[in-house]
């Protein structure tokens, strides 16, 4: 692998630039842009997980000898139950809060809602 | 991909069966930390809202002050990884010296860590101010604990680097400690992201 000898890793600079573009995008995309809430939600999360590719594949070398395929496959597997744990956990809990707070859900809340 | 599974002239931390299964199994161990941190981030957003008589997320979160710290924790990643590049290279000065500036940076991520929780307590928002706050401090304290325990597991690193120099056996600590610390940017990209973005947003 001709990254080995090189002097200046490539790689990892244009890794680095990528993460701190995207990282800008994600601030700019979350306070700058007027897009609806979910639809910001779901690009900043989009970022975010290309993000933690450029850490797996350009920082880390994930997939690099001949380990690669279980090394990524127990990573994907990580993130699938991640996944799984988090977006269930949002689902299920989602029931009961919609019944309490009469699907109230802003952040304002606390202040209307002093007595809980 | 091959220069790696050659034992006599890929990087010095692949070079033993031993090396190698070390590097495999801390992947394993990293798949389970995603998990861990899952259940953390599930009980963060559960909570999302449940603020009761503290201040809301939105008025605490500053954004110049979540874009310094992740800043710092993304160049950290970026010059670790320079560092192991170094070390592939066969140069032990340059590893070490790169090495002390990823710690560095990491000090400085927790300086600015420990100054917003101090700062967060002082505007009526501490761990046992309501469950949403419980569940903030909770999942950004394990990630800033595990910074401190990253830090202060490469300063022994490098104690042995200086006792033993660059060997197959102190290259692959190094490169593990490495995965850690990259490891620690990936989730706080999580953080960044679903705690201080969307703490912002909603």
């Amino acid at each position: 692998m001709s990254e080995l000898t090189k002097r200046v890793p490539k790689q990892h600079i244009v890794g680095f630039i990528g993460s701190i573009v995207l990282t800008v995008l994600a601030a700019w995309t979350a306070v700058g842009s007027n897009l609806p809430v979910p639809w910001i939600i779901t690009a900043i999360m989009v970022l975010a997980v290309i993000q933690a590719f450029i850490q797996l594949f350009m920082f880390m070398h994930m997939t690099e000898t001949d380990s690669g395929k279980i090394q990524a496959g127990n990573m994907l597997y990580g993130f699938f139950i991640a996944v799984v744990i988090v977006a269930g956990s949002i689902w299920t809990m989602s029931f009961g809060y919609t019944h309490d707070h009469g699907g109230n859900s802003d952040t304002e809340q606390h202040e209307e809602h002093m007595d809980h | 991909m091959s220069a790696h599974t050659d034992t006599n002239t890929g990087p010095l931390e692949y070079r033993s069966k031993e090396g190698r299964m070390n590097i495999l199994g801390f992947w394993i161990f990293l798949g389970a930390e995603v998990v861990l941190f899952s259940t953390l981030f599930a009980t963060y957003a559960v909570l999302f809202g449940r603020t009761a008589d503290a201040p809301a997320p939105s008025e605490l979160f500053e954004m110049p002050m979540v874009l310094i710290m992740t800043f710092l924790l993304l160049t950290s990643s970026f010059t670790c990884g320079i560092a192991i590049h170094h070390m592939r290279r066969g140069s032990l000065k340059g590893l070490v010296v790169w090495l002390i500036v990823t710690l560095a940076l990491g000090l400085g991520f927790l300086g600015f860590e420990i100054y917003e929780f101090v700062h967060y307590a002082h505007e009526g928002a501490s761990l046992p101010s309501s469950a949403f706050w419980s569940a903030f401090f909770v999942l950004t304290g394990t990630h800033g604990l595990h910074v401190l325990l990253g830090i202060s597991w490469a300063v022994l690193i490098l104690i042995q680097l200086r006792q033993r120099g660059l060997t197959p056996v102190t290259s692959r600590k190094v490169f593990v400690v490495g995965l850690y610390w990259h490891f620690l940017d990936v989730i706080w990209i999580f953080i960044f992201t679903s705690v201080y973005l969307i703490g912002m947003v909603v």
